[in-house]
């Protein structure tokens, strides 16, 4: 009984500071919230800084990523193009973007036909839960692009 | 910034693709973090590393704050012959540690 009670009263709090901050946010004017989801969100500025105006090929990267990473302050993953790494054909870049992460940039990967092969390992942070998107930039000007979605039980980039 | 750990085979044949592994042990701040005091924590990252092979570019990273602490990479070399790595870890400010090793070419 007394929980129920408690449980209520916890409810009715949580809805007034609800309420509040609900007209606080009707409040602030919409120069403020540029950094919210109201306006075009980070990790959307940088791939567009990698793109320009160019529309990617969906679907050519491939990105090798736990499904679920029980800690985000190190989540490895493979990320591989195929391409024949010749004078004439090979992927020059790939980059790597947390939609999520206070920071979306994670790298740029730069490859040369003396790679052999467009691929790169490593690890990365991951804030929370969220998508990671990799562009790769062939040496025609194609850009290629792929994402991958990534559950996180503990966020990295601690603050 | 402390010595890099880099793995190579043992031996390569010219043409073969062969992978590259290096790892080198960085905070990796990235600058969002707040100190007990609530100071924001400077970031201070490797924000670049280049592998070249006989002083051709082989591979290259412009690393930013989402790298995980101790950045590890691995990539790929297709074997153009003899001759010597050499690798450049530069961090925030302009330090660089650079680290050389010859490959074994059969």
């Amino acid at each position: 009984m007394r929980h129920t009670v408690l449980a209520n009263r916890l409810d009715r709090r949580q809805f007034t500071i609800g309420a509040a901050a609900g007209m606080a946010a009707a409040a602030i004017p919409v120069s403020v919230l540029a950094q919210d989801s109201t306006a075009t969100p980070a990790w959307e500025q940088a791939v567009k800084k990698v793109l320009g105006d160019a529309k990617p090929i969906e679907g050519k990267v491939t990105i090798e990523m736990p499904e679920i990473a029980e800690n985000g302050n190190t989540v490895p993953f493979s990320i591989t193009v195929e391409s024949p790494m010749s004078d004439k054909d090979y992927i020059k870049a790939i980059h790597v973007i947390a939609t999520a992460n206070p920071q979306p940039g994670v790298a740029t990967f730069r490859f040369t036909p003396l790679s052999g092969k467009a691929t790169v390992s490593s690890r990365l942070r991951l804030a929370r839960t969220q998508d990671v998107i990799s562009i790769a930039e062939a040496s025609d000007g194609r850009f290629l692009m792929s994402k991958r979605s990534v559950k996180v039980t503990i966020g990295g980039c601690g603050g | 910034m402390t010595k890099p750990r880099i793995k190579l085979p043992v031996s390569a044949k010219v043409g073969e693709v062969i992978e590259i592994k290096t790892l080198i042990s960085h905070v990796m701040e990235t600058g969002q973090r707040k100190d007990p005091e609530g100071k924001t924590i400077p970031r201070q990252i490797i924000n670049a590393f280049t592998a070249k092979y006989a002083g051709n570019a082989v591979f290259a990273a412009d690393i930013q704050p989402g790298m995980s602490a101790n950045p590890y990479l691995s990539f790929f070399m297709k074997v153009p012959g003899p001759g010597e790595f050499e690798f450049t870890w530069t961090e925030d400010g302009g330090k660089t540690i650079v680290e050389k090793q010859k490959l074994n070419v059969a």
